[in-house]
């Protein structure tokens, strides 16, 4: 059943995707309408199969690589269907749905090991530390989509080659100040998230760093946005640059979660997880 | 036979720092024109004076003197010094030179914005003075009228007109996709000129309530400032107000860019790095292009302004070529009239007329009496002759006095309309198409001679 579930709210994302891609060559608002609402009934489907997941195994589905792409997946969608309500953007549909196809699809391509053998030993702490790593991640994805809209609109006005996309982008300080809040919210939830980690690794592991590539190369995409904000509350960092950093912040964000569970070794990869298995 | 001088600078030929101090003097209560009666070789006069602009159209007898008398005049009313080369700064067009450039001047084709709508309004306003100071008669009264009938003719026929307009429109949409809104953002205005006050219209249109005056000269700021309701700054400061403005509309029309790399470098740390959008209007220009390659800076000069509306650059090229084409034509045409103007062919056209009109009537009357003989009808044909050429031989008598007189153009325009002897021409305050079909008629006139 939830498998079905998944494939629909696949077709979904992919069919919400096509719609605003569409939108972002014609401007018309019904398309928008559409797309976020194929988006949203995706997103149904996806919580819907997670919560089954949760169910039948008793445990939360991240105890694989695939489960746990496929959460960040939905919480990323459902990320993006808030943001929209709260700030009316409606062109960032464009930007952020094929991310979310890409998520999706990648999830169900990558291999079912598992990464922890028992998703439920470490309580709430386990819970709280991929809530808030997850939320500021999906914050972090927005920022990314935003980061090249923002590169792509600058170029143009820079360069003095305008085009359709010129027309269709929003302002570049709409844009800027969007990345903003998206940014200063996701920055702690990140920071709670890595705190949460190692207060979770230090019960299990009984050490709070064990110098695993993921916790390494969590804290350096950490330090990537830490200097995002710190430049932009200080001196007003903003525009090209930031929104440079950004996306490498992302990039960085991309290769800790998949590249160091699918590659390197670490109890928070899949080959830990069979040592521990 | 008098010429027509134009005798001038503009923002192509003078520093801006003479141009100012020129048309502040000429914002004087005195108005040159009032000099006329002083000027012993000029006899007509008319005076432009705008921010870019400073041009003196008069005629004369003699070229050199008037010329000289001309830029005295100049000299004496702006109260500059004897030693400054003045000659430098200034163009002197003759005839039709002069002609051609008042034309392109009324239809903005010399304008530092080719198309901006402003210049024939102020040139209209210069011909209401010298109207008001009895300067013009013949010659500039009919040329100005022309002038304005050329500037009509290229504002229909091409569309030159409507790209000054949609450059400012452009701007202020460039400013919304840079920062969405306007509003809440200040508007610094350097310089001044036709395009900028459009283009800080259209800001102050969207909504913006802070606007900066920064002018080199305080009067001119002032009344700027009163118009757009901004605060002035001292011109030396500008620089410095770069820290809190985020629009800047420039046109000095410096020979050297006012704000360079540096200036706007080192600033915008101060800036918290907030956009900021200079709209960059003289030619040439006054930002340097490399301000451009920092980090949240635009410059947008008026060719990239203008590459922003759909007029490609070969469109308006062509868009040109076809007023300069209108601005030739209508050159010839005045010319033919001017060179009516002269005795010998006003003479020849009485003479012809009165010989027309005499033939005519002397075959309707032997139509009716076809029983004459040849002695009598050679009667009637020296009778009728010989009453002609009494009756014109004073009027030809007088011209041929007077064709020798600086007053001749008076006169042969005087008797041409005595004459009618172009059909249908009016006084010069007549409407507009009628003078229009007036000079259709003089060109004709002139192609069959």
């Amino acid at each position: 059943m939830e498998s079905l579930f998944l494939v629909i709210a696949t077709l979904c994302y992919l069919s919400g995707t096509i719609g605003y891609l569409v939108y972002l060559l014609r401007d018309r608002e019904v398309l928008h309408r559409i797309s976020w609402s194929i988006l949203l009934a995706g997103a149904l489907f996806h919580g819907a199969a997670l919560v089954m997941l949760t169910i039948e195994t008793g445990h939360f589905p991240v105890t694989s690589i695939q489960e746990a792409i496929s959460l960040f997946a939905w919480v990323f969608v459902v990320t993006y269907l808030v943001i929209q309500i709260k700030l009316q953007l409606r062109i960032l549909g464009s930007f952020v749905s094929p991310l979310a196809v890409i998520f999706m699809i990648s999830s169900q391509l990558l291999p079912t090991k598992a990464i922890l053998r028992n998703g439920s030993s470490g309580s709430g702490w386990l819970i709280a530390h991929v809530a808030s790593i997850f939320l500021a991640n999906a914050l972090f994805a927005v920022l990314f989509s935003l980061g090249i809209m923002y590169l792509l609109q600058e170029r143009r006005i820079k360069k003095k080659n305008f085009g359709l996309l010129y027309e269709r982008l929003p302002s570049l300080e709409r844009i800027d100040s969007i990345a903003h809040v998206c940014l200063l919210s996701g920055f702690p939830l990140m920071t709670a998230g890595l705190i949460t980690g190692f207060a979770y690794a230090a019960m299990v592991w009984r050490s709070p760093w064990n110098w695993d590539p993921k916790e390494v190369l969590s804290v350096v995409t950490w330090m990537i946005y830490a200097i995002l904000v710190h430049e932009r509350l200080t001196v007003g960092w903003r525009g090209r640059r930031a929104a440079w950093l950004a996306i490498i912040g992302f990039l960085a964000t991309v290769l800790t979660f998949v590249l160091a569970s699918l590659l390197l070794s670490g109890h928070h990869s899949v080959i830990s997880g069979n040592l521990y298995g | 036979m008098s010429h027509i001088i134009l005798l001038g600078m503009n923002h192509k030929t003078a520093p801006v720092e003479i141009r100012e101090q020129l048309a502040v003097a000429c914002r004087k209560e005195v108005n040159p024109l009032g000099m006329l009666p002083n000027l012993e070789h000029v006899e007509e006069l008319v005076f432009l004076s705008t921010c870019n602009r400073v041009e003196f159209l008069f005629t004369c007898g003699a070229i050199s003197e008037g010329i000289s008398e001309v830029k005295a005049l100049l000299r004496t009313h702006v109260g500059l010094p004897t030693s400054l080369p003045l000659d430098s700064y200034l163009y002197v067009h003759k005839d039709l030179e002069a002609v051609k450039h008042l034309f392109m001047v009324a239809s903005s084709l010399d304008s530092m914005v080719v198309g901006e709508p402003q210049i024939l309004g102020q040139l209209k306003e210069a011909y209401r003075f010298a109207v008001e100071f009895r300067t013009v008669k013949t010659v500039l009264n009919r040329l100005m009228h022309k002038a304005f009938s050329v500037a009509k003719r290229v504002r229909t026929e091409t569309c030159i007109g409507s790209c000054a307009v949609s450059v400012s429109y452009a701007a202020v949409e460039l400013a919304r996709k840079i920062f969405g809104q306007v509003k809440d953002k200040r508007v610094l205005l350097i310089g001044a000129g036709e395009m900028a006050e459009l283009a800080a219209d259209h800001f102050l249109r969207q909504g913006v309530r802070s606007m900066v005056v920064a002018n080199r000269t305080l009067e001119r700021s002032i009344e700027l400032a009163a118009r757009f309701n901004a605060e002035t700054v001292p011109f030396d400061s500008l620089l410095e107000e770069l820290k809190t403005t985020d629009i800047v509309v420039s046109s000095t029309g410096a020979r050297e860019p006012i704000i360079g790399y540096r200036d706007v470098k080192a600033r915008m740390r101060e800036r918290r790095n907030r956009p900021l959008f200079f709209i960059d209007i003289a030619v040439p220009r006054d930002i340097d292009p490399k301000v451009n390659e920092i980090d949240n800076v635009y410059v947008y000069d008026i060719d990239d302004l203008q590459g922003v509306i759909e007029f490609n650059k070969e469109e308006r090229l062509s868009q040109a070529r076809t007023a300069e084409h209108i601005i030739d034509e209508e050159t010839i045409k005045f010319r033919n009239w001017m060179e009516s103007l002269s005795a010998v062919p006003t003479i020849v056209s009485v003479r012809e007329k009165a010989e027309r009109i005499r033939q005519n009537e002397v075959r309707k009357t032997f139509s009716q009496l076809p029983d004459l003989n040849d002695r009598e009808r050679e009667a009637i044909e020296v009778l009728t002759s010989s009453i002609l050429k009494k009756l014109l031989h004073d009027p030809i008598m007088f011209l041929k006095r007077k064709a020798q007189r600086d007053s001749l153009a008076v006169y042969m325009d005087f008797t041409q309309q005595l004459f009618n002897l172009i059909e249908g021409m009016d006084e010069v305050d007549a409407p507009q198409a009628e003078n229009e079909k007036a000079d259709d008629q003089v060109f004709l006139k002139a192609a069959k001679k």
